[in-house]
């Protein structure tokens, strides 16, 4: 398995090689080129992925392979930081997903992004994204994952701000950077507190037990009331949670969409954000072994998020940003279901299995609906929803494939959707049926609001367009075809037997009764999205949202929570910390630096005289000198 | 009459401080150097004197004194090339005006 070096290597070479040389290349070479090279990825992944399930288990579990691991930096004897590929199941299914989202993304921008300015520039962006993502992925131990973990956000900063002359996007890329660095100091906490108490960095000594006892008897201490492991462990989620932009810190996430929208679409179906759910099921031997609380309190933040999202998501009325709520609400699906575990056991650890399950056909649905919304777009030349409607006649290809994926992520059968969401739904119910209720309800939300912005896109009013709308070029349409095909026939693979949380394979049987009852509230909630919004006039939501005034605007307002954190950051850290600190700083710190300069200053320029080059003067202190000493000498020894 | 060793001494002695204040006090490279000539002149009377004086079989002291009028003949050749160079530059062997590599 030595080959899959180069699914690291390509991506990094074409970012140098397009980074360096690109402004020579023609835009299209450029793309060209950058495409290539994430197929030969996507074709490596793909046999990797091949080989790596095919090979025979080893007591019922597939082996986790390190065909590549170099030692980087020896910190202390045990204590020392690698870099290398680890290949086990996650992590290939994890390459999978990237590689395929990664390689129609490219193909997409080829169209998407015609004529643009900083079209090489843009290829080489995306080709670093998808090599610190990959790096991330395969990273044998935890730092490698925060080395990579921070070049994922420096290159989403990158693609984010990729429209640089606009204000509002160079303020969503600082936006999506510092909050995700300020969740990432967490996780960089959490990194130092394990290591600390388990003494190595590596996920298979973690996870292998070589370090059991060591984890036992740092388990014993206590901080705060809670055992430092669970507080490592805790704090590590809390970078988790800012990459997947769960509750707080989703905020950067809906304004990331000022970004070009394949963008969006990578950064939202397959690489960023699932970042954390990823991080979470790494560690997720750790949790339920010595955190099983943090694990629980995960499951609610996830929940909450999930329910928070898809409110909000009712009312948007940018469809990116519908779809970018609705990705924080999916991504609160996943985190649940991880949340939900309560053992390792196939059985009590369904909710991983389920989680990264929702995680592989979400990021192709997902990924979908980004590059369908980029297609409305493209047509109409704007986000609003009510620009748009009636589309369906212009625009067949990118209609069906947008349907297909509105039915999966309402959880309709056969569809993708419905067997990893029912998953989640089955652990939820197995866990306490509040959270199980909770999430079916939330399921009902996505279908509503799934249809409500199927129905104003391509149905409902006409609007008036400058130009007749007209079906996307195949660059752009092909990815759509092609991610519909997955979408359709993705629930179907047997994800059970490949990954689970011991290992073991563990066959997927649908909860009838879960399943049934999932199944009525999505068709319920299109039943009802469809007679709010599949006429032109739309009468029923316009009364609510007069009758619910002061919830509507709230919810329009994202629940005020960027507000909070404006008032947070601005009026309480940078004015009573940073503030006196700033002060501090060029106070007395700068002045006693400026003292040390000044003063030294002022004594070489003080005793320079010595140094005058005039040959008299010198012999003239050497003879006073000279004659000092003999009479000292004398005095001291007559 | 044998004239004292004394004598010699305070000749040398006068010699020796003359070239010292000289050196110290003209303006004149070409003087200094001839202030440090009169330095080695009086050691080299000491030389000579100490040996015909104290150990009057043996000629270390005159050897000595060989040397140094030896090496102050080549010591006097590449001052006065020094000297003649500094003229060609700035036109001018007084010690006030090799200001060039001061600080």
């Amino acid at each position: 398995m030595e080959f899959t070096i180069f699914i690291l290597l390509l991506p990094v070479l074409m970012f140098l090689f397009l980074g360096l040389a690109g402004h020579k290349l023609k835009p299209s070479v450029a793309g060209l080129c950058g495409t290539i090279s994430l197929g030969t990825v996507a074709v490596i992944s793909y046999i990797t992925a091949f080989q790596y399930f095919t090979a025979p288990r080893v007591n019922g579990v597939f082996e986790t392979l390190v065909p590549l691991n170099m030692e980087w930096l020896r910190l202390t004897e045990h204590l020392h930081i690698d870099l290398g590929i680890l290949l086990d199941p996650i992590s290939v299914m994890m390459l999978v997903v990237v590689s395929t989202v990664s390689f129609m993304v490219h193909i997409y921008s080829m169209g998407y992004m015609k004529g643009e300015k900083g079209f090489q520039r843009y290829y080489a962006f995306l080709s670093l994204f998808t090599f610190s993502m990959m790096g991330l992925v395969l990273a044998t131990n935890i730092f490698q994952m925060y080395i990579f973990w921070e070049l994922v956000g420096v290159s989403s900063y990158l693609l984010i701000g990729f429209y640089f002359t606009k204000p509002s996007a160079v303020a969503a890329s600082k936006k999506a950077f510092i909050v995700t660095r300020f969740a990432d100091l967490g996780f960089l906490a959490g990194i130092l507190v394990l290591s600390f108490f388990s003494n190595t960095f590596s996920f298979t000594e973690l996870m292998n037990g070589s370090c059991t006892s060591v984890l036992q008897s740092a388990a014993g201490q206590t901080f705060l009331g809670g055992s430092v492991i669970a507080w490592g462990l805790g704090l590590m989620f809390m970078g988790g949670a800012g990459k997947s932009a769960m509750f707080p810190f989703h905020i950067w996430l809906p304004d990331a969409m000022e970004g070009p929208t394949p963008v969006s679409a990578l950064i939202h179906a397959a690489t960023m954000v699932v970042a954390g759910v990823y991080l979470v099921a790494r560690m997720f031997p750790l949790f339920i072994d010595y955190a099983p609380d943090v694990l629980a309190g995960i499951a609610y933040i996830g929940a909450f998020t999930a329910l928070f999202s898809a409110v909000i998501a009712c009312v948007q009325t940018d469809i990116k940003r519908v779809l970018a709520f609705s990705t924080i609400s999916q991504i609160g699906f996943m985190i649940v279901a991880l949340g939900v575990c309560t053992g390792k056991d196939a059985h009590e650890g369904l909710g991983y299995m389920a989680s990264m399950f929702h995680l592989f056909t979400h990021a192709m649905f997902k990924a979908l609906l980004f590059l369908g919304a980029g297609s409305i777009i493209h047509a109409v030349h704007s986000n609003e929803m009510s620009d748009m409607g009636g589309l369906r006649k212009y625009m067949p290809i990118t209609h069906i494939t947008f349907l297909i994926a509105c039915l999966a992520i309402a959880g309709i059968p056969p569809f993708s959707g419905f067997f990893s969401k029912d998953e989640i739904l089955a652990a939820a119910f197995k866990y306490s049926s509040m959270i199980g209720w909770l999430m079916t309800f939330v399921a009902g939300l996505t279908a509503f609001y799934m249809f409500r912005l199927y129905y104003n896109i391509f149905w409902g009013k006409e609007h008036k367009h400058e130009h007749t709308p007209h079906e996307s070029p195949l660059t752009m349409s092909f990815p759509l075809m092609f991610l519909a095909a997955v979408t359709v026939v993705a629930g179907f693979i047997p994800f059970g037997t490949l990954v689970s949380s011991n290992g073991e394979a563990y066959h997927i049987h649908l909860d009838i009764v879960v399943a049934s009852i999932s199944v009525c509230v999505a068709v319920i909630s299109i039943i009802i999205a469809t007679i709010f919004y599949r006429k032109e006039e739309q009468p029923i939501p316009d009364m609510l949202g007069k009758k619910f005034r002061s919830l509507h605007t709230a919810a329009t307002h994202r629940f005020y929570i960027d507000e909070v954190w404006m008032f947070i950051t601005h009026k309480i850290i940078f004015r009573c910390i940073s503030t006196p600190i700033a002060w501090f700083d060029r106070h007395v710190v700068d002045g006693f630096m400026n003292f040390l300069a000044w003063s030294t200053q002022e004594a070489s320029f003080s005793i320079r005289g010595f140094q005058s080059g005039r040959v008299q003067q010198y012999a003239y202190v050497f003879l006073i000198g000279a004659l000092v000493i003999i009479i000292g000498l004398l005095l001291l020894f007559i | 009459m044998e004239i004292q060793v004394e004598y010699y001494l305070i000749i040398s002695t006068i010699m020796l401080f003359a070239g010292v204040f000289g050196f110290l006090t003209r303006k004149n490279t070409l003087a200094m150097l001839i202030s440090v000539e009169l330095i080695l002149n009086a050691t080299d009377i000491n030389f000579a004197v100490f040996n015909r004086y104290l150990f009057p079989e043996q000629l270390e002291g005159h050897f000595f004194a060989l040397f140094a009028i030896a090496i102050a003949a080549a010591e006097t050749a590449i001052a006065i090339a020094i000297i003649i160079n500094i003229y060609r530059n700035v036109r001018s062997i007084q010690v006030k005006d090799l200001e060039e590599m001061k600080h």
